[in-house]
């Protein structure tokens, strides 16, 4: 570092600060490219589609219903990992979100079968339902100061013991089906299951742009919510973390809480409301899912709790909190949904899949190891 | 209007059984550097968390600007322009100068749900602050970790002379440092004292304090050996006066002897 005998030298540049200014620009733009926490994410996605476009390039993979295919798995991962991604960089695990979806799924699809709740109010009832235990699972968290590694195992379990007990207690079955002839017409349920640009999928199937079937309609009828939700939450939470105070405390929480705490930060309101976001994010996962099949099942969700840590450690997020980004971890997302459904297309042994997850958390870890050095070290 | 911000009068605090400070009586000047001495044990962290509102005196009493106070908290004190910057800082490595800079009073604009981070202006103040002290940031944004431990200490200063502080209370500011990082700091604390504030700088180290302070109060086991204007006394004085100086003086003796005894041999 030079800046000890330039002030020794000369002090009044001190007083310049223009002059700052212009070393900044001296830095290239690929450099500065270099510490962004998303950039590993985004040249792992490129990476992934030119492999499969070489290997799997005419198999339909890039055909308008494959890519739709590709596009809805990795939305729906990117849901969840989004609201995992703030609550890691605020230094907080959740193992708890797979349980919450099959629990969520089965608190909206219950009192909508069993009970003739309409269907509106059953999923009201659900977010409440998630946002409370997302609640409790951050108060408990936050008061003792146990790990939520731990805490959120606990939830793990709890949840999805409670799922299976209860819908076996209410409905004597762990798969409720028949939700979709009371969400026909239900304004809240087409948030989630519906599609939207009928219109632009219909005109795009004209002008030849997207194939169509005999009779004239496309194969992809619209645009599944749950992607929009996923590009929603996405482009709103990013902008929370980047241009909010909030976003600010999420960054100060993770990276030092005492220090937070010392400078005023409410970290314990930060983590609390993160937790419940996980909830929500998870309850928005199991509508999406519910309106799609129609049915809810006890097991909805099993792993995807780790498949979200992943994805938001792909995408550049560290474990140990104070960094990451929600768009690095819904690139993370996209890598996991075009290789689950490339290896499907090329017709490797989906065994593979797994492998290739493991392998690819393992560089993702090393490389963002390096990040943090790169990052924190200091240029004496 | 007092002539003093800060007057402590015989202020005593007890923990239990452990008399941790005995009728203290402290003045500080607004454009004066504080010096508060003292080797360990003395009573320097007490008597700076009872002036920072974290410990209330067991006696005595605290006055601000001529007016007695009690001050319940560190935010009480805060909010009353006394900021301390302790020794670890409270800055977050991870994060840009411009974010610990404003961490926890982040500057925003827009209204409701749109309310937000005025990013853009808050990197110029943070920037302009910091250039105030004598430090030039290169980029705003860059992660704090990257820079040195003195300059980690100028932002932890500017930060508090930002947001208001009349008087700053440092935590051995220079504990931690090697020599021109020391001498930044101290020109950072002399940059602040120009300003009109009343630093109050904690340190056992002499040869940081003298050149700086204009006042110099010297604890020892909980005690005041009482409080002298620079003028009053020199380096060697004050070097005795603290814990330690006649250990020094035995310590100098001893070592002599070693050396007649080796020229002998």
């Amino acid at each position: 570092m030079t800046e000890p005998t330039q002030l020794v030298e000369k002090p009044e540049s001190a007083s310049n600060v223009s002059s700052g200014d212009e070393r900044v620009r001296k830095v290239p733009a690929w450099k500065r490219m270099l510490h962004r926490p998303e950039l590993g994410a985004m040249s792992g996605a490129l990476l992934v589609f030119v492999f499969f476009f070489l290997t799997a390039g005419d198999s339909g993979m890039f055909a308008s219903d494959g890519i739709m295919n590709w596009t809805t798995v990795s939305a729906q991962l990117g849901l969840i990992a989004i609201s995992a991604c703030l609550l890691m960089i605020a230094g907080e695990f959740d193992l708890s979100i797979g349980s919450m979806i099959g629990f969520a799924g089965m608190m909206m699809t219950i009192p909508a079968v069993y009970w003739g709740w309409p269907i509106w109010s059953a999923i009201i009832f659900a977010f409440a339902g998630a946002l409370l235990i997302g609640y409790l699972n951050g108060y408990i968290v936050v008061k003792t100061g146990l790990p939520s590694f731990i805490v959120s195992l606990a939830f793990l379990f709890i949840l999805r013991g409670l799922t299976i007990a209860l819908s076996i207690l209410f409905t004597n079955r762990t798969i409720v089906g028949g939700v979709d002839k009371f969400a026909e017409g239900d304004w809240l349920a087409a948030a989630f299951g519906g599609t939207i640009g009928k219109w632009l999928f219909v005109w795009l199937a004209d002008v030849g742009i997207i194939s169509s079937y005999k009779d004239g309609t496309p194969v992809v009828e619209g645009l599944p919510m749950v992607v929009v939700w996923c590009f929603l939450l996405a482009v709103v939470a990013s902008w929370v973390l980047l241009r909010t105070s909030y976003g600010n405390w999420i960054f100060a929480t993770g990276g030092d809480d005492k220090a937070a705490r010392n400078v005023g930060v409410p970290v314990d309101k930060v983590k609390i409301s993160l937790f419940m976001f996980t909830a929500f994010t998870a309850t928005v996962y199991a509508a999406c899912q519910v309106f799609e099949f129609g049915s809810a099942s006890a097991d909805r969700g099993v792993l995807k709790e780790f498949e979200a840590i992943i994805a938001v450690v792909i995408g550049g997020a560290l474990l140990t909190g104070g960094y990451g980004s929600v768009i690095g971890a819904c690139f993370g997302a996209l890598i996991f949904g075009v290789v689950q459904m490339g290896i499907f297309f090329t017709g490797i042994d989906s065994d593979w899949f797994r492998v290739f997850l493991g392998a690819m958390l393992l560089i993702a870890v090393l490389f963002n190891n390096y990040i943090r050095k790169k990052v924190t070290e200091a240029r004496h | 209007m007092s002539e003093f911000i800060i007057e402590l009068k015989n202020v005593s605090r007890y923990f239990g059984s452990v008399i941790a400070l005995q009728g203290i009586n402290m003045q500080v000047k607004l454009g004066e550097v504080h010096c508060l001495l003292g080797d360990n044990g003395a009573g320097k962290s007490t008597l700076i968390k009872t002036l920072a509102g974290v410990h209330v005196p067991s006696e005595g009493e605290y006055h601000l600007e001529g007016k007695p106070v009690v001050f319940k908290s560190p935010v009480q004190a805060l909010d009353a322009g006394i900021a301390t910057v302790y020794q670890d800082l409270a800055l977050v490595p991870l994060m840009s100068v411009t974010r610990n800079f404003f961490m926890g009073r982040e500057l925003t604009k827009g209204r409701g749900l749109f309310k937000r981070f005025d990013l853009e202006k808050a990197n110029d103040i943070a920037q302009a602050g910091m250039a105030e002290m004598g430090i030039n940031v290169r980029d705003p944004s860059q992660a704090i970790g990257t820079m040195s431990g003195g300059e980690k200490q100028c932002l932890a200063i500017a930060r508090a002379i930002h947001f208001g502080a009349k008087v700053l209370i440092l935590d051995e500011p220079t504990a931690a440092l090697g020599v021109k990082q020391s001498a930044n700091v101290l020109k950072v604390v002399a940059k602040a004292k120009a300003r009109g504030l009343a630093v109050i700088l904690i340190t056992h180290n002499v040869h940081h304090a003298y050149p700086i302070a204009d006042r110099f109060t010297l604890l020892n086991r909980g005690q005041s050996l009482g409080s002298f204007l620079k003028s009053e006394v020199s380096r060697e004085d004050v070097l005795e006066m603290m814990a330690g100086g006649q250990e020094l003086d035995a310590l100098t003796a001893e070592l002599e002897e070693f050396s007649r005894l080796d020229a002998t041999a």
